[in-house]
């Protein structure tokens, strides 16, 4: 039975990747779902360019306060030992490498690496926000995206055709069927959604896939 | 006494008095992250209610409807500059809704060709406002690096990695939102509500403050002051709030 990954399991499977102790940047959409995910007995440390290091969950309208948010705009909890800081101060983190892992959506990722995620060729105006600093400066970028368009176009390519966000800088990239690592040598797929050949991926996807030794289906 | 004379012109009594001279064509640099904390509210209404034209707004956004607020709550962003028809050029990073279908003020006006945009990077654009009140005159960044933002900028290589030259910005006039101002102009800010004002404090001619509390000199500790008040011209409290 194929069986692709929801967003909480995606989400799920890109917590797994934190280490005890990283300081973590989580985009809008399944990214800021990892931070319900954080594997047992490992301590991570939230950032937001907004201007915050070290808050909590993200709070309902009741409990809200207007002056504690993330980057989506949502109200975030405050915990003990966080601190805010200006705009400028929030980015010097980011582009001076302080950010341990960057969680990031995506329209497309080359097979090199190069992300493509602030805007739609054609619609003339984008939303850039923080995306190219977070690309430039996080120690290791994760992306978590669909594997294929809505209309079954592959997500990850031969070359970006979108815009593109940063150069070679995509680590590792989680979709909803597989799990693939990009390395000095392109990418490879190392796991695979319960019941997905690598062969089932690698038709879904424009960019050439090596297979990993020891794939193996994703593990929670 | 300096310090009498000083208070006396740094707080007025009406946003409208604060943001009177305020030339048609100034460049203003708006604080916001995107949402009612941080956003000078009442003074970007005196602004509209002013009316100047042809003005640069520099902001991270252009006014994005329910961003960073409560259901239902109202706020007055750099949106009603648009709808007044009062800006000739927008600086930003988020500067329209995430959804396309979504229609604002700002991007009704730049799809009429009225508004000229320019997007930057959110830390680039904060890197640069910061640069100019530091008086540096430009840096080198590697985000944007063979980007389409990157574009037509000189780019030099540093460790083997390609960098983008970003030219600082300054303004005639920054709109800060802070939480409480003693008459020398200290500043201190609530929470994310801090985003761009520091930086923006430094980097305009002049820089008007909106705060909920003025109090008196020596009631903020030293210690706490986030912008000193060598950067602040004018302060103003918003109505219905502290003393």
């Amino acid at each position: 039975m194929k069986q692709p990954m929801d967003r909480d399991v995606m989400a799920m499977r890109v917590a797994r990747e934190f280490q005890d102790g990283d300081v973590v940047n989580l985009g809008i959409g399944i990214p800021t779902l990892a931070s319900n995910y954080i594997p047992e007995g490992r301590r991570v440390t939230f950032h937001s360019e907004s201007g915050v290091l070290g808050y909590g969950g993200v709070l309902d309208d009741g409990e809200g306060d207007i002056d504690l948010i993330n980057a989506g705009g949502q109200f975030v909890a405050p915990l003990p030992g966080m601190s805010v800081f200006s705009s400028a101060d929030a980015f010097a983190m980011i582009r001076g490498r302080h950010i341990a892992v960057a969680v990031l959506g995506a329209f497309q990722v080359s097979e090199r690496g190069d992300l493509a995620n602030w805007m739609l060729p054609g619609r003339g105006i984008g939303n850039v926000g923080g995306a190219m600093d977070l690309a430039a400066g996080a120690r290791r970028i994760i992306v978590v995206m669909e594997h294929v368009t809505k209309d079954g176009q592959p997500r990850l390519v031969r070359r970006c055709t979108y815009p593109l966000t940063g150069l070679r800088c995509v680590d590792l990239v989680v979709t909803d069927l597989a799990v693939i690592a990009v390395t000095p040598q392109g990418m490879e797929l190392r796991e695979t959604a319960p019941g997905y050949s690598a062969a089932d991926i690698q038709a879904m996807t424009e960019a050439r896939l090596t297979v990993a030794k020891d794939v193996r289906e994703v593990e929670l | 006494m300096a310090t009498d004379r000083s208070a006396a012109r740094k707080v007025f009594d009406s946003f409208a008095r604060a943001v009177a001279d305020i030339p048609d064509g100034a460049v203003m640099m708006i604080d916001g992250f995107g949402g009612p904390g941080g956003m000078p509210s009442f003074l970007i209404a005196a602004l509209r209610d002013q009316g100047a034209r042809n003005l640069t707004v520099i902001g991270n956004t252009a006014g994005l409807p329910g961003f960073g607020a409560k259901a239902g709550q109202e706020f007055i962003t750099t949106a009603v500059l648009y709808e007044n028809r009062q800006v000739r050029k927008t600086i930003a990073s988020f500067p329209v809704p995430r959804s396309p279908s979504v229609m604002t003020p700002f991007r009704k006006a730049w799809q009429a060709g009225e508004v000229e945009l320019e997007v930057a990077p959110q830390g680039t654009l904060a890197e640069r406002i910061r640069a100019g009140g530091a008086g540096i005159a430009a840096f080198y960044t590697p985000t944007s690096a063979g980007t389409d933002l990157a574009q037509g900028k000189e780019t030099r290589e540093f460790g083997g990695r390609l960098h983008v030259l970003e030219h600082a910005l300054t303004a005639d006039y920054a709109f800060i939102r802070a939480h409480r101002a003693d008459t020398m102009g200290n500043l201190t800010y609530r929470g994310t509500s801090r985003n761009f004002n520091p930086a923006m404090a430094t980097a305009a001619r002049v820089t008007i403050a909106e705060v909920d509390e003025i109090v008196p000199a020596g009631e903020i500790d030293p210690e706490a002051v986030v912008t000193p008040g060598i950067y602040v011209r004018r302060i103003v409290q918003r109505p219905g709030a502290g003393q």
